[in-house]
């Protein structure tokens, strides 16, 4: 049978990284064509290739036996590539046939619109999808799931022999997976190629045909998704060997229980999340993008709002309501996007360490006392190990490890004996990658209490005493630290998703 | 079976005209209820002559609002249209007075250097990418230098261009309706706001400024050349703002090259009076111009009032704060 789409030898290089190497991928008229692997193995970015979103630096396309190389979006769908974005593109201010049209709208002379055309077109469109919608809905009053089916009606409506979707049931509940799946199997029956990317292993063995895995920007291979077993292909994704220096879990003993989380629920992002974290303990936090975990954390430390769910620290009942309550509570956060929430980068080290500390540092009259802040900071300096020429050094100016020092060195100063890690690594390289861990395994010697979200494996299985893993919302398990938790142990409660998921509020 | 039971009925045209409805009703309103105050408050606020002369006021206010409208649709801002006014009237005064052109041709150069002083603004901010406020804010300081420069400090009067006061002060309507001497500064408003409406409404280039304001990203995704129409845009707002220059510059008849500064932020008051949104993606020319209307009546009434023109500004600023606190509190109630 004639491919859709040929694609291999894909090379692509970011700034520092190699992001592709010589990868291979595959799509025949009529099939669903899974592509797996672990964030940042590449897979996103292999769609971008194919959509002309970015250019590759080497191997093959070839679109129906051509060899081609869209430049732009809009070429790549001129042969018959359209692309549903993870994070949905549509402009919430326009209705849905303007959304579906734009760029191409039907005109009369000088640039008048024809609206009439316009809406005739889309029920046309809707009509072969079997779908209800009206073409004058604003989009911004849609349900997700909707909006996800106008993203496909404009796929679609660019005539697409190949349709790329990029997590498309992550916002979904399941009965709108179930209406997304009827819309899919339709496309398959009229011919239509499909690369479904998902991080969600039950969706393969209903929807897929075959699944191709990718790891670390190489591809690793393509099986047939109805003869094998969830297991291999797990395997196949989480391949590569943690070399690292083996974890050596403390036994805690009856150590004080610092942190206790009971019934913390958010909508459907958290869902009856309770556990308890020891004094020295390092608890790891696995799970996929969108699991919650970063939710979890946020919701702890008061930056959003909980539904419901008890806060305990050291045994005492603690209102948190806002970030101010669980930092004098002892609870440090260090957020994941470092620039945007965690530093002041155009301030200097000695301003970011002292900032939220300040009250420390004012002598009457409201005057800050700069020596005493110059003093606190070259004492965590040497503490840390933070490289910087001086404390008056700009934060900007220093490596992400090192920056992210200065925020731990922050919440240290500001005497938080809690600290929430979300992706502590992220952004920072592998030399210093390892000088981070052994700063919080330090910390955790110190007493001190240590979550740690990342969404590498190797890291957690590196660092944590113990692994809570998430999916959807819920805590799936908490699993022992050390060799006997294995990868694939991991990714089994990651990707368990709830037997019978209620159906909540899609029609509003 | 997909069903879409939460579709909303929409009104034929567009769609686009909803979002800003409930503020632009309470704008409306607001404006009703001025109106009936000052008039109980002072028997002199109905005349038809204070009618008429409130109505001048607002005819270049607003067509500088209704390009101002565009712009801040994008999601951007221009607070060049004041002085970009001025520079306007100047180049037709030096057209018109000290090259001695006719009348039309004049006029044209005066609205064909807007529209390209709006492309350089579009420029700036499509292909240098340099945030609107900044980029414009710079329009704003050249064009009030250049507005100088060009006139040597001086006024340009138009005496030996017969006929060009009348732009703005005579009355076609009048000699139609002697009852209703309705100047033509206000037809000419009134008529650029009909066709800024028809444009933002019906074409392609208004589908583009609500998309551009909306999520300029996705619109670059389905293979729109995004920097090009945001230029076209902030050109077409360059080009109404020309028109304000000639409305003004027939008015006192002359070009007063010193004006200008501060006639920005009472376009994008009335704007945001309005009810269209300052994020982008959302707004109405009918908004708009009712925007105009009230800062144009509060002004009057005022003054009818005697009120010292130092409290008339401070209502003002009053009145801004709560137009958009109000829109503000429904939205979050609306979730």
């Amino acid at each position: 049978m004639s491919k859709l789409v040929d694609m291999t030898g894909i090379e692509k290089y970011f700034p520092g990284v190699h992001a592709l190497k010589s990868v291979q991928f595959d799509l025949v008229p009529g099939e669903v064509h899974a592509l797996m692997g672990e964030n940042g193995a590449g897979k996103s970015t292999l769609m971008k290739i194919l959509s002309g979103i970015y250019q590759r630096d080497g191997g093959t396309l070839r679109i129906e036996g051509q060899e081609v190389s869209p430049k732009t979006p809009r070429e790549a769908q001129d042969l018959g590539v359209g692309i549903i974005h993870q994070e949905l593109s549509l402009m919430n201010d326009l209705n849905v046939a303007q959304n579906i049209f734009i760029g191409r709208e039907p005109r009369k002379s000088f640039g008048r619109l024809d609206e009439a055309a316009l809406n005739a077109q889309t029920a046309g469109i809707f009509a072969s999808m079997n779908l209800n919608l009206d073409p004058r809905a604003p989009v911004g009053s849609l349900t997700i799931a909707k909006q996800q089916m106008v993203e496909i009606a404009k796929a679609l409506s660019y005539r697409s022999k190949v349709l790329v979707m990029d997590e498309p049931t992550a916002a979904l509940n399941d009965a709108e997976i179930a209406e997304l799946f009827v819309i899919i199997r339709r496309l398959k029956a009229e011919g239509v190629g499909i690369v479904y990317i998902s991080h969600k292993m039950d969706e393969l063995k209903q929807i897929a045909d075959r699944v191709t895995v990718m790891r670390d920007g190489e591809y690793v291979g393509t099986v047939d998704a109805a003869d094998t077993p969830i297991t291999r292909i797990i395997a196949m994704m989480v391949g590569r060997e943690v070399n690292e220096e083996p974890l050596d879990v403390p036994d805690l003993g009856d150590a004080e229980v610092s942190l206790e989380v009971s019934g913390l629920s958010r909508g459907k992002e958290i869902q009856d999340v309770s556990f308890s974290v020891q004094r020295g303990e390092i608890l790891g936090f696995a799970g996929l993008m969108g699991a919650g975990r970063t939710e979890v954390a946020r919701a702890i430390f008061g930056a959003d709002p909980r539904d419901s769910g008890e806060i305990r620290v050291h045994g005492q009942n603690v209102s948190v309501k806002s970030p101010k309550d669980a930092v004098r509570a002892g609870i440090g956060y260090l957020s994941e996007d470092r620039k945007h929430f965690g530093l002041a980068t155009g301030m200097n080290v000695r301003d970011n360490i002292a900032l939220a500390s300040m009250d420390l540092f004012l002598s009457k009259g409201g005057v800050l006392n700069d020596a005493g802040m110059a003093q606190a900071a070259q004492s965590y300096i040497k503490q840390l190990g933070i490289r910087t020429p001086s404390d008056t050094q700009e934060v900007r100016l220093l490596s992400g490890g090192n920056q992210q020092k200065v925020v731990i060195a922050k919440w240290l100063l500001r005497d938080c004996d809690i600290l929430i890690f979300d992706e502590p690594t992220r952004g920072i390289d592998v030399g210093a990658k390892s000088e981070i861990y052994r700063l919080l395994e330090e910390l955790a010697g110190q007493g001190k209490t240590i979550i740690v979200i990342s969404s590498e494996l190797p890291e957690i299985m590196r660092l944590s005493h113990r692994i809570a893993v998430m999916c959807e919302g819920r805590l799936t398990g908490i699993l022992p630290g050390g060799k006997n938790t294995t990868q694939e142990d991991i990714m089994h409660l990651a990707t368990q998703r709830a037997a019978a998921m209620q159906v909540t509020g899609t029609l509003q | 079976m997909i069903t879409a039971t939460d579709i909303e009925k929409k009104k034929p045209l567009a769609g686009l005209s909803e979002s800003g409805a409930y503020q632009k009703l309470l704008a409306f309103a607001s404006l009703i209820a001025l109106l009936i105050g000052f008039s109980i408050a002072s028997p002199n606020f109905m005349q038809t002559s204070n009618m008429i002369a409130i109505l001048q006021a607002t005819s270049v206010n607003g067509v500088l609002a209704v390009a101002a409208t565009l712009v801040i649709i994008t999601g951007g801002i221009d607070l060049s249209v004041g002085t970009l006014m001025t520079f306007c009237a100047v180049i037709a005064g030096v057209a018109l007075t000290y090259l001695g052109m006719p009348l039309l041709l004049g006029v044209a150069a005066a609205i064909a250097a807007g529209a390209l002083c709006g492309l350089c603004s579009g420029t700036f901010v499509a292909k240098m990418k340099i945030p609107p406020f900044i980029a414009t804010l710079g329009m704003m300081l050249i064009l009030k230098g250049l507005s100088l420069v060009i006139s040597g400090t001086r006024p340009i009067y138009f005496n030996d261009t017969p006929g060009f006061d009348q732009i703005s002060r005579g009355s076609l309507i009048g000699e139609v309706f002697p009852a209703l001497p309705i100047p033509n500064g206000v037809l000419i408003l009134f008529l650029v706001a009909l066709a800024a409406s028809y444009i933002l409404g019906r074409t392609v280039l208004g589908r583009y400024t609500f998309a551009l304001g909306s999520n300029e990203e996705a619109v670059r995704l389905s293979g729109v050349n995004t920097d090009a129409w945001k230029m076209r845009i902030y050109a077409l707002a360059g080009g109404i703002c020309g028109i304000g220059g000639i409305l003004i510059a027939s008015r006192l008849n002359s070009a007063q090259p010193a004006l200008g500064l501060g006639y920005e932020l009472e376009a994008i008051a009335a704007v945001v009076i309005g009810g269209t949104s300052l994020s982008g993606g959302r707004g109405t020319i009918l908004g708009t111009l009712i925007g105009a209307l009230i800062m144009a009546v509060l002004t009057n009434g005022l003054r009818v009032l005697s009120v010292a023109q130092e409290w008339q500004t401070v209502v003002t600023g009053a009145i801004i704060i709560l137009a958009v606190y109000a829109d503000m509190a429904r939205r979050k109630k609306a979730g």
